[in-house]
Formats: C-alpha cells, structure tokens, sequence
C-alpha cells in the first residue's frame, strides 16, 4: 500500500474545474514532484491534502487513514507536514518559536499543566526544544535561531518554512516550491537538504516545483499536470520530452502557424 | 550589550534571560513591596488607593492583552466580563461563600459565560469582531438594569467586605491590606501568562495572530484554541471586575459601561501590544491622566486665576494620546523603552529603523 493514495479527485470552484479527475500515488520514501505551468492545479492539490480545500469527488487516503473525514487541523497529526508557496511564517515571533509550533502535534501536556508550569510540562519543553535544536543544527540556521522573521531575508526564510515542517517529525512532507526566489547556491542547499531529508530521515517528499534542475537532481518520479488533468508521469527526463508536457508549455505548431498566439 | 551564552535548555526556558535581569525584577519587586510604607510614614493613603486601582486595570488589561495582543482577537467588549466577575462575586458572597473561593470561582464563570457569549462571534474577523464585542459592551448596562434582583438594576449594590479567614479587608478602612491583595492577585496572573507564553498553549496564540492558515497547517485547532484564549482572557477580566467592586465599594448599571471597555483596549495599545509590560505601562498613564488632570486644573486656578472647566477634556486628551500613539510609536510605550534601551546597549551602532517592520512579501494565493 502506498503511502498517499489520491484517487479520481476532482475540484471545482464554480465553472471552473481545478483538478479534474487526478490520481496519484507516493510511495513511501520517494521524492514525488508535481510540475505544471501555472494554474495547473499543483498547490491545489497539496491544498487538498492539507483538507484546506473540499474535493467535489474522490479520495485521498494517508497511510490507512481517509483524510477527508478529517479536518485540517487533524492532518498533520498523521504525519503530514507542508510548507507554503508564499512563506506563512509567524513574522512577531523568532526563529526558534516558529520551529516550536510546528512540534505542535507532540504536544502532550494540556492549558492547566501549561499554565501553572507543572514538571510534566517543563520535560516537555525540553524534549521539544531538543528535537526543535536539532532541526537547527540540519539546517544549519544556528546564526539566525534568536531573530524575529520580519527582519530575515527571503532566502532564510524559506528554510526556517522547511525547518517549521520538519519540526513535526512528518511521513510526508509537502513543499510548495522549495526554490522559487532562491538563489543558485541556496538552490542547491536545497536540493542537499531534500536528499539528506529522504535518504537520512526517511521521510517521503511531494513536492511541487518549477526548478527543473531541481526537479531532475531530487525527485525519482515526476507527474506534469496542465489545467488540472495529469499530462504524464514518468522520471524527470521522461515527462520533458513528453509531447503532451511539450504542447502544454510551449503550444502546439499550428496556432502560431495562423499567428493568433500574437494577439 | 550582553550576550548569553546558552549552555542548556533552561537558558530558553527560564522566565528571566539572564541573572542581571532576574535582579531588576526583583528590586522591581522589592519596591512595589516596599511602597506602602511610604504611605504609612506620610500617613494619607489616598494615592496608594490610585496606584491600587492602577494594578486593578493591570489585572483586567493583561486579560484583553492575551486576546488581542497575543492572539490577534479585538475585543470592546471586555467591561462586561469585569461586570460578569463583579456581580457574580457580589452574590456568591452574599450566599455566604466565603471570599477565597467566591473569588476564584466569580472569574472562572464569568470566563465560562463569556466563551458561551463568545463562540457565536468567534467566526468574525477583525473589524467584524470588534463590531460585535461593541455591541455586546453596550447592551452590558442594560443587562444589569434587566437582571435587577443580582444587579440591584439602577439603584446599584453594596459591595461586601473581603474576609479572607477572619481577616477584613476595605479599601478605605485598611487600604494597605488591600494594596497587598490586589498585588498577589496581579503577580499571580503576570506568572501564569508567562508560563503560557513559554509553553504549547501560548505558542498556539501566537501562531493564530500571525496566520491562521499556517496555524492549522501545524494542527492548531482554531476554534478551540480561540475560545480558550477568550476563556482565559475573559476569567481575568472577571477577577479584575470582582476587585474592581471592592475598590469602588458601591456598583451600579453605569460602572462597567463601554467607555471602560475602550479604556481597556485605548490602555493596551498605549501601553504596548504584544507585551505583558504594555498592561501595566497602559494600566499607569490611564491611572495618572485623570490625577493629572485633576491637579493641573488645581495649579492653574490657584497659581494664574484660570479656571477651565471644558467637560470632556478627559476623553479628548485620551483620544489625542492614542492617536499620537498610532501614528508615532505602534509599538506603545513599552516598545518605546525596548528602543530607548537598544540604543544605549549597542552604542553607538543603534540605528533609527531597527524596530521598522520589514516589508512583508506579497501574499497572493493566500487561502481565505
């Protein structure tokens, strides 16, 4: 059985068909990437695993369990943990406190323990703060633990996200174009991190991502998808020269034969 | 400037950074320890009584402090949860529960009753929220008028003297003794709000303050999480409010009107969002605004013959601070000091936009 098994989902909003009818399996340590020009429905996907989003049809099963009999805040609690296209850090708080939040689904003292600052509270603390230090010292964000996001720039920024979601000691994680804004040195830190988090953690990887550098150095299969349908799956090289992945990125012969690609 | 260097775990988790600041704050206790005998010796314990009814607001201020500056949620409404923990308190002791467990217990259900009251509005965001917290302020005095057999309605009632096992304590008759209860009371509660703010509990407050979405991305329950930090902000407020009847000593349908919920939130922001310090810091300048009022329109008639009796002054002024405050330090007046004391540890390489909250990426294909 496959870790995350997407079956024949479908979502719309209105008229307009999101994800129309995609079904997708990952693997338990792979490194799955979704690629796709934009709109094609790749971070509707991981929003719909994230259950931010209702499928019209379909299933989605997460290692035995049917996700969509679940809420959003219970996903993570089976070990899924994500990260956001946009960056959705907690800017008023330090780095530190953002990797803390994602041991969130660990917690195992309640408001009253918390409150009165019980032992079984302050051991707690310690074990997060042990498994949070050392997702520090992975991500090598030492420099950077004690300040406010609001003052990181963009690049750390996206890693304090990665480190947020590796915080929660996940199955799978999902990241939202882990490269997008990143430079080519940080591109390939990236790229380490995303091997060392598959190959050292043992944790599985769907990720959506435009880098096809990236995407080839990382992932074993790739899915291209284009206005929500599944174009091909295959490794890296198998869906670039796919004629579908070619048609969806660059168009077909024909139009720009007639020249209405010029309007 | 210091730097600690961390050697354990506890260095993070200790309720001071380092020991230096451990010993200013307990000088800091020391003094407001020490400040009744000052009273004693001069013998008028009349500011005291002020400096007591500043704690009081302290004590309500820190409650709406963790609902809107830690969790993000505006309230105007928190006046009626101050009413619901004085007039529970008003009856429990009338029934002759004795006041160590009447007390406790007035806040705990005015914090149960205010998360029943607000569940409903805990889908609202923002200026929604506020709206209706407003709404919920202004129909307080009406309540109270309604629910005269609890309430006493428009004749007000007498608020009974705190026995805590044989011992009597008024505002008027042992103002010290009462000074010293109200001070338990609020270091108590500054106690428990930092361990909240150290632990998961607290963690999930913040979080939901600065992305709801990501927040449910780590597993944060949102309506649960909101409601308890409307319950604990709502039991503080109730146990402000119970204090609050004993240092008014008589309460009526007009003591816990809207112009108190706005003081509480006007209170916060001056003294700062975001920082247990800006509860107290807002719980002073409202304190002092009226006495300095009070004593300038006193010099002037006596030093210049002027006498200026303008009605409303006192909320004007307020409104002309908070405005001031908005516009030139957000921050309040507790992010004020944290400037002043960063400048002084990094002299001289303070530079003037250090505190400038950096541009915040474009955030496009957020969920809402």
């Amino acid at each position: 059985m496959s870790l995350l098994e997407i079956t024949d989902v479908t979502l719309r909003f209105g008229g307009l068909v999101a994800v129309d009818n995609v079904s997708l399996k990952v693997e338990e340590g792979e490194v799955f990437a979704l690629v796709g020009p934009n709109g094609a429905g790749k971070s509707t996907i991981f929003n719909l695993i994230s259950r931010f989003y209702d499928p019209a049809e379909g299933s989605i099963r997460f290692d035995g369990h049917d996700l969509l009999k679940n809420s959003a805040d219970q996903v993570p609690g089976f070990g899924i943990a994500r990260t956001f296209q946009n960056i959705e850090l907690f800017e008023q708080a330090t780095v530190l406190q953002n990797l803390l939040v994602g041991r969130h689904r660990h917690r195992q003292t309640g408001m009253l323990s918390n409150i009165v600052f019980s032992p079984k509270a302050y051991r707690e603390e310690l074990r997060h703060r042990a498994a949070v230090e050392e997702v520090i010292e992975f991500l090598n964000l030492q420099h950077y633990r004690d300040k406010m996001i609001g003052g990181l720039p963009y690049g750390v920024r996206k890693v304090v996200e990665l480190g947020r979601a590796l915080a929660s000691e996940p199955k799978l994680l999902l990241l939202d174009e882990p490269a997008s804004g990143l430079s080519v040195e940080e591109t390939q830190d990236m790229a380490f991190w995303i091997e060392d988090i598959q190959k050292q953690m043992g944790i599985s990887v769907m990720m959506v991502e435009h880098d096809m550098g990236l995407v080839s150095a990382v992932s074993g299969r790739v899915m291209a998808l284009s206005d929500g349908k599944e174009l091909a799956t295959g490794t890296a090289a198998e869906v670039q020269s796919h004629p579908a992945v070619i048609e969806a990125y660059l168009g077909t012969g024909e139009i720009s034969k007639t020249g209405t690609s010029r309007a | 400037m210091r730097f600690v260097f961390k050697t354990s775990y506890d260095a993070d988790i200790s309720l001071f950074k380092h020991r230096a600041q451990a010993v200013w704050y307990g000088l800091l206790l020391l003094l407001v320890l020490a400040t009744p005998l000052y009273f004693v010796a001069i013998g008028d314990a009349y500011l005291l009584g002020e400096i007591t009814g500043m704690l009081i607001l302290a004590i309500a201020g820190m409650g709406l402090m963790l609902l809107t500056g830690h969790t993000g949620l505006p309230s105007l409404g928190h006046a009626t949860f101050m009413a619901l923990g004085c007039y529970l308190n008003i009856n429990l002791l009338g029934a002759g529960v004795p006041w160590v467990i009447a007390f406790p217990l007035s806040g705990l259900i005015a914090g149960l009753l205010g998360t029943m009251i607000a569940l409903p509005v805990l889908r609202l965001h923002g200026v929604y929220l506020a709206l209706a917290t407003l709404a919920m302020s202004m129909l307080t005095g009406d309540f109270v008028v309604i629910a005269e057999p609890w309430t006493g309605g428009i004749a007000g009632a007498a608020v009974p003297d705190i026995n805590i096992f044989g011992m009597e304590i008024n505002r008027y008759s042992t103002p010290y003794k009462f000074y010293y209860l109200v001070l338990f009371v609020a270091i108590m509660i500054v106690w428990f709000y930092r361990n909240l703010l150290r632990t998961p509990t607290g963690r999930s407050f913040t979080a939901i303050r600065d992305s709801e979405i990501s927040a449910r991305a780590m597993g944060i329950n949102l309506t649960q999480t909101k409601a308890l930090s409307f319950f604990l902000s709502a039991t503080a407020a109730g146990l402000a409010g119970a204090l609050f009847g004993h240092s008014a000593g008589y309460v009526t349908n007009e003591t816990f009107d809207l112009v108190m919920s706005i003081t509480l939130l006007l209170m916060i922001v001056i003294g700062g969002l975001g920082f247990i310090h800006g509860a107290f810091f807002g719980a002073i300048v409202v304190g002092i605004i009226p006495v300095a009022i009070a004593n300038g329109r006193t010099f002037l008639a006596t030093t210049f013959d002027v006498n200026i009796n303008v009605p409303g002054l006192e909320s004007a002024l307020f409104a002309f601070i908070l405005v001031c405050f908005i516009l030139f330090e957000p921050m309040g007046l507790y992010g004020r000091w944290l400037k002043i004391r960063t400048y002084f540890e990094l002299f001289p390489f303070y530079r003037k936009d250090m505190f400038k909250r950096q541009k915040s990426y474009l955030k496009t294909d957020r969920i809402q």
